[in-house]
This record gives C-alpha cells, sequence and structure tokens, in this order.
C-alpha cells in the first residue's frame, strides 16, 4: 500500500516580478515522516513555506496540504496545519494557561478540549508550578517546548517549524528533538528548517535548496553517499557553494 | 597587558532578582580570538555590554586596553568596535551613509581605514546606495562588521554575528575574522554554535551566568571526564529511547547521524561497557547493534559539564 502523503508539491513557482523565488520546486512528504527543508539564505525556503501554509499564493505549479488545495483551500490548511518559528510563538505577557486557552480558542477547540489538553500539555511538560506564570519568565528551552505543544494542542496532519531551535542550549536542544520524534510517531508530519547541520541527520528525509531549486532530496544517508562526504555538513557546503543568490 | 580583562564579574537585573553574570573572570590575549559559548540567557551580551561601557556591573572590575569599564569608559568607546546581537544600523540610511556617518562619529573617513575593510567592503560595494533595511541577512552582517572596523580598533566585540546565518556564509565569516586577527586585531566573539568552536583560539563555555569551563577548544575535548560510544542501529528513534533507559549510562542522545551513550570512568573497559549495553538492547530484540568508543565533539563536552542542571 502506498504511503498516504500529507503534502504534494508538482513545480510549485513564486515569481515576484521578474525574481523567481520558487523555481518548480516538486516533492512529497508522508504522513509521519521528519522532514528537513534545508538552504542557505535567500534559497527560497521562505516563500515556499509560505506558500505550503496557505499565506502566499502561487504563481504556478500545484501543491496540496493536509488534502487541500493551495489555490482553493488556504483557510482549510491553515486549520490542519500548526506552525512554530523561533521568532514568532507565544504571547510573553500572557500566562501559559492563557496561551494554551488562546490558542486553543483560535484554532476551534471547545472549551472542555481546551481544558482536558491544556492540562494534559501541562502535565507533560511537567509545568504545573509555573502554569499561572507569564511566559516571559520560563527559560528558552521550556518556552520552545510549549510553544510547540501549542502548535499540534489541535492535532493537525503536518508542523512546520521554522529554525525552532535557534539560540537554545544544547541539553534543550535535544529535548526538543526527542518531542518531535515523539510528535512524529503519533503519525504527525514534521517539516523543519534549521541552520543547525547536525540536527539535519536527525531527520528521515532532507532537501536543500539552492537558488529557488531543490537540487537534492534524500535521506541523509543517501545523501552523504550521493556527495561522498562524511557528514551533512559536507553535503551542505558542496550544493550550497556554488549558489549565486545572495539575498535574503 | 591583556587587552581584556574582567575579575569577578558580577551582573543582576530587576533589582538583584535575576542572576546574569556570576563572579566571571577571564583575559584575552593580545591577537586572540577569544569565544564565548553558550546558548541564550547564558549572560553573553551582559559582559559585552560591560566591557563596551554600556552597562555597569554590580561587583567586580574590568579593563579594555588598560583602560577601566568604569572610569574610563569614554577612552574605550573610541578604541573598540561592537556589533551588537540586533542589527542596529540606521536602516533608512544607504550602505554608503551608514559608513560614513559611523566613520565621522570617530573623525575618521572611508579611505582613511579603506585596507581594514577593503575585502568586505567590495562585497557590498555593489549595494552602496541600497538603504540598510533593504539588504539581506549576510550583507547586514558584513555592513555592521565593517561599521564596527571604520575607526580601526584594536579590539573587537562581536555579539552572537552568525545567529541565523547559513552554514557556508557563516563559515565565510568567520574566515573574514581570521583575517583582521591576523593584522592584529584581538577579537571576543560569541555564538550558539557549538560547531564553531574550532575556529577560535580560546573558549570559555557559559551557561546561566557562570563560566563551566575555559581552554583551547582541544584541551576542553581532552578534559572530557566521561566514556563515550557512539551507536548505530536501526529505528533510530525507538532505540533512543530504550537507550534512555538503560541505567548503567549517565547521557543517551541523538548525535549526528548516530547516538551517543556516556558512562562514568570506573574502572571498566570499552569491551565491558559495549558488552553490557549491547546484551540489553539485544534482550529489548534489537540485532544490528553497532557500539564503538568515540572522541567527544565541544557539544558533548557541554553537555557533560552541564549535567547535574538539565535533570535539576
Amino acid at each position: 500500500m502506498d504511503k498516504e502523503m500529507v503534502i504534494k508539491a508538482d513545480k510549485l513557482t513564486k515569481r515576484f516580478g521578474d525574481f523567481t523565488a520558487v523555481d518548480a520546486v516538486s516533492f512529497d512528504v508522508a504522513k509521519g515522516e521528519i522532514f528537513g527543508f534545508l538552504g542557505a539564505n535567500g534559497a527560497g525556503k521562505t516563500t515556499a513555506m509560505r506558500m505550503l501554509c496557505g499565506l502566499s499564493k502561487p504563481t504556478s505549479g500545484e501543491a496540496s496540504v493536509a488534502g487541500f488545495d493551495v489555490f482553493r483551500y488556504p483557510e482549510k490548511i491553515k486549520k490542519n496545519i500548526g506552525y512554530m518559528s523561533q521568532k514568532f510563538s507565544l504571547y510573553e505577557d500572557l500566562t501559559i494557561k492563557e496561551n494554551i486557552e488562546f490558542y486553543g480558542g483560535i484554532y476551534g477547540l471547545t472549551n472542555k478540549q481546551i481544558k482536558d489538553k491544556g492540562t494534559e500539555l501541562i502535565d507533560m511538560l511537567d509545568l504545573q508550578a509555573e502554569a499561572n506564570k507569564l511566559v516571559r519568565g520560563l527559560p528558552l528551552g521550556w518556552k520552545q517546548k510549549l510553544a510547540f505543544s501549542v502548535a499540534i494542542i489541535h492535532e493537525p496532519k503536518i508542523v512546520f517549524l521554522d529554525e525552532p531551535t535557534g539560540g537554545v542550549d544544547p541539553a534543550n536542544r535535544k529535548q526538543f528533538w526527542e518531542l518531535i520524534y515523539e510528535t512524529a510517531d503519533k503519525g504527525i508530519t514534521i517539516f523543519v528548517t534549521t541552520h543547525y547541520l547536525d540536527e539535519a541527520e536527525y531527520c528521515d528525509r532532507v532537501s536543500i535548496m539552492v537558488d529557488g531549486k531543490i537540487s537534492a532530496l534524500d535521506t541523509p544517508s543517501g545523501l552523504k553517499k550521493t556527495y561522498n562526504a562524511k557528514d551533512m555538513n559536507e553535503v551542505f557546503f558542496q550544493l550550497a557553494r556554488n549558489a549565486t543568490r545572495s539575498g535574503d | 597587558m591583556n587587552p581584556i580583562t574582567l575579575q569577578n564579574i558580577t551582573k543582576t537585573y530587576e533589582k538583584g532578582k535575576v542572576l546574569a553574570v556570576d563572579d566571571v573572570s577571564f583575559s584575552v590575549n593580545d591577537s586572540e580570538m577569544f569565544g564565548l559559548i553558550g546558548p541564550d540567557g547564558a549572560g553573553k551580551t551582559s559582559i559585552f555590554r560591560i566591557l563596551t561601557t554600556l552597562l555597569l556591573p554590580d561587583k567586580g572590575t574590568a579593563s579594555v586596553c588598560g583602560k577601566d569599564v568604569v572610569k574610563d569608559y569614554k577612552a574605550i568607546r573610541g578604541m573598540v568596535g561592537y556589533m551588537p546581537g540586533r542589527f542596529s544600523l540606521y536602516q533608512d540610511l544607504s550602505v554608503e551613509e551608514n559608513l560614513n556617518f559611523f566613520a565621522s562619529l570617530f573623525n575618521t573617513s572611508i579611505k582613511q581605514n579603506y585596507e581594514l575593510i577593503k575585502d568586505i567592503y567590495v562585497q557590498l560595494e555593489p549595494f552602496k546606495d541600497r538603504r540598510a533595511g533593504k539588504l539581506s541577512g549576510g550583507m547586514k552582517q558584513k555592513l555592521a562588521l565593517c561599521c564596527a572596523l571604520i575607526h580601526k580598533p584594536s579590539v573587537l566585540f562581536l555579539d552572537e554575528p552568525t545567529t541565523g546565518v547559513d552554514a557556508v556564509s557563516r563559515f565565510e565569516f568567520w574566515e573574514m575574522l581570521k583575517r583582521l586577527k591576523k593584522q592584529g586585531i584581538t577579537i571576543l566573539v560569541s555564538t550558539a554554535y557549538m560547531d564553531e568552536v574550532e575556529h577560535c583560539d580560546r573558549i570559555a563555555l557559559m551557561q546561566n551566568g557562570k563560566i563551566l569551563s575555559m581552554d583551547t577548544p582541544d584541551k576542553i575535548i581532552k578534559s572530557y571526564s566521561e566514556k563515550l560510544f557512539e551507536l548505530k542501529g536501526d529505528n533510530k528513534h525507538k532505540l533512543l529511547k530504550d537507550t534512555m533507559t538503560y541505567s548503567d549510562a549517565v547521557g543517551s542522545y541523538a548525535s549526528g547521524e548516530s547516538i551517543h551513550v556516556s558512562f562514568k570512568k570506573n574502572g571498566k573497559s570499552d569491551a565491558d561497557i559495549i558488552n553490557g549495553l549491547k546484551g540489553f538492547l539485544e534482550s529489548k530484540g534489537y540485532q544490528h547493534i553497532e557500539i564503538v568508543p568515540t572522541v567527544p565533539n565541544i557539544e558533548d563536552c557541554f553537555l557533560s559539564l552541564t549535567k547535574t542542571e538539565i535533570h535539576g
């Protein structure tokens, strides 16, 4: 039986004037897969991700996310995905509980669901003592774990993580990845960008974008074999060094 | 004379409630590249702001180029270059206008110190009329470095210059720094990327305001106090989870393509440790297990040094 594909992109393209930010990229991502989305600054990652999240209309090509067409049902996509980035995650001047209630409400959970899910989440992260404290005072590592848990509170099919671990200490970075593994095991697809190339090794498959195109897509071990490299760092250097764009 | 010296520097915020820097002492040598390595909240930025005379320490003394950071703050400001973690040039001035502005603040001109910034500036020159706010991340970083260098400082402070920058651009940035170092500039630089320590002469690993360890990267690796093994096998997620329940190990975590498992040094031979772990995993049904002793990297060292705090 074929695996269920939760992201399908076929020649997906985005142009801004005469600049082609994303140039006919095609790939599929399976249910429960951890998919690493790498590329140099300016390669087109953010633009591609915005199209997949229903935030930006592609110029041409096709894509469906969580079973919905990106052209026709961007609002349905937004309801069926989670999103977390280092820059935008939680409201610092709300308490942990308030953040959970807020996001639960945004995602359309019932009051009962919010209550049950909230308790479950606080227990899982061992934050009982902090539940009524402002997020601002929480250590960064905890903030990120909480932001991730909140991003999947509505049990989306896919969660998009945009550089989720920047600035986090190694121990918390490892714990964050354990949380990602657990989530993937539950069948939620993880779509993640990172500048930490050792984290690329933790992904099931990795794509590397250069100048708007996907120039490599395989498992980490497959990529290392193809490029005769000892680690993902070498693979990335071989590909990204030839980039002609230097933008963002 | 050391260009940078800190003695028992302590800094707190919110009326003493938040301890940002906790009794930190170190010195940086002439023309040395010294790295402060640690996550957000380790205290790196507070140290930078104290040394660049923008923040007063609660306790302790510090000097830069032989001048006291409190008494001689004016003299220090003329001698150092500072690139803050957050982009802080004028977004609505062009590349050239920003440079000219910083040059005139220091009574100099782009021409006068062009040699120092030439390498970097040629990459910016095609965009010299573009507003700084419209530059890409990598270009902003280069412009900020140029502005910090324009008055030919003898000490350069760079607070997380490579955060959020892709691996190739990060590498190029470090190459630029090495060329500056060769010209005799002392550099204090911070980063949260553990793999960047190889570019530094000496590093201080920091967490929660304290220095955990300070030495050359090689020596820090040599002083790793545990025994480290690399584990490979099928079904990595589950393998990691099961390995974490092995009570003889003191740490197990994903590292690159394999799993790192660490043990206390207690006289057990490598072979005994390997057989023990292998037996444990085989009893859980794993078949193709590969375990070999391995050399730690800086991340392993950091994890080992912070272990007591992780599980606290």
